[in-house]
């Protein structure tokens, strides 16, 4: 151990704001990074599924509009 | 003889990979970065020239080698994906510049956050210190271009072309110090076999270097994936995948 109390260590010998100054933005930027990748992570999942929910809306509609048409064709030929 | 390799060209089987490693590097990252940053922080004898700000070290150097690795990583995979169209080349390559672009940019600051008690100023116009600013300029122009076209492999290959320019950069980085006249110093540990360190001052760095090591692998890992997600959403395994998620 270097720092004989808690003060000499939060001073480091004067150069106590650029020691954590380079501790601090390098451990929050360390931090960002885990934060945005996961995030992304979830993000792109969530996309996949919102894709995958409007294709099945689509198909759906496609498959109803074609039975209604059925339909009316099979009406107009039985009139 | 390289015949095992073959099966990693599939994104599904290189996706669960990925995602075996990731439990593996992120204990080790958490254990070795505590270690190494309470070595450093509370352990490491002051410098006698330096003082404490000494300790800045144990940032500033594993960030900018690791800057410099991943963008050589990062550009033999565009350079795989240019030639042999391999597109997880590409995502991979995709992965990799966000964490360089991180690293690029904590070995400024800390660069500048050692250089002010030590050479009086934040910032100059050295060799040393303008070469690693393109480095970062480059990693913002390759992320840019990664995310400029809907299509994916257009951006890839306009992201792969500036990554492999870029490299002109790396040894300008490197040998900067040798050729011009630098403010920064020369190096002290990549010095094959013979680092010019105390060893009291010398283990800690290697164990935040390997801790850093592990995170960059760790962070590479997760991105991976998520860009193997992203290029093959259209898959069935994908679509099985992502059906089988629930997300908060």
């Amino acid at each position: 151990m270097q720092f004989s109390t808690f003060a000499d260590f939060i001073a480091m010998g004067g150069h106590g704001f650029y020691v954590w100054l380079s501790y601090g933005v390098s451990i929050t930027l360390l931090v960002l990074l885990v934060f945005l990748s996961i995030k992304k992570n979830k993000d792109i999942i969530h996309q996949i599924q919102r894709r995958q929910q409007r294709e099945a809306k689509f198909k759906q509609a496609a498959q109803r509009q074609k039975d209604n048409f059925s339909q009316e064709v099979t009406h107009e030929s039985t009139s | 003889m390289w015949k095992w390799l073959h099966p990693y060209a599939n994104p599904e089987v290189s996706y669960h990979f990925a995602g075996r490693l990731i439990p593996w590097f992120s204990k080790l990252t958490f254990i070795l970065l505590f270690i190494g940053i309470v070595w450093a922080l509370l352990f490491v004898p002051a410098d006698y020239q330096q003082g404490n700000s000494f300790r800045i070290f144990y940032l500033h150097v594993p960030a900018a080698i690791l800057s410099m690795s991943i963008y050589v990583a990062m550009a033999i995979a565009a350079l795989s994906s240019l030639v042999w169209q391999i597109k997880l080349a590409d995502a991979s390559a995709a992965a990799m510049a966000p964490v360089g672009a991180v690293f690029t940019a904590i070995a400024l600051i800390t660069g500048a956050a050692w250089g002010r008690p030590t050479w009086g100023t934040w910032w100059i116009w050295d060799a040393r210190l303008t070469s690693e600013l393109i480095l970062l300029f480059l990693y913002l122009g390759v992320i840019a271009l990664h995310n400029a076209f809907e299509d994916k492999t257009l951006s890839g290959k306009a992201a792969g072309i500036l990554a492999l320019v870029g490299v002109v950069n790396i040894p300008i980085i490197k040998y900067s110090v040798e050729w011009w006249n630098t403010l920064h110093q020369g190096s002290t540990v990549s010095k094959l076999g013979a680092p010019s360190m105390a060893s009291s001052m010398y283990w800690p760095f290697l164990v935040c270097f390997i801790g850093f090591i592990c995170f960059v692998t760790w962070i590479i890992c997760l991105r991976f994936r998520n860009e193997i997600l992203a290029r093959n959403a259209m898959r069935a395994w994908v679509r099985d995948l992502v059906n089988n998620t629930e997300v908060k």
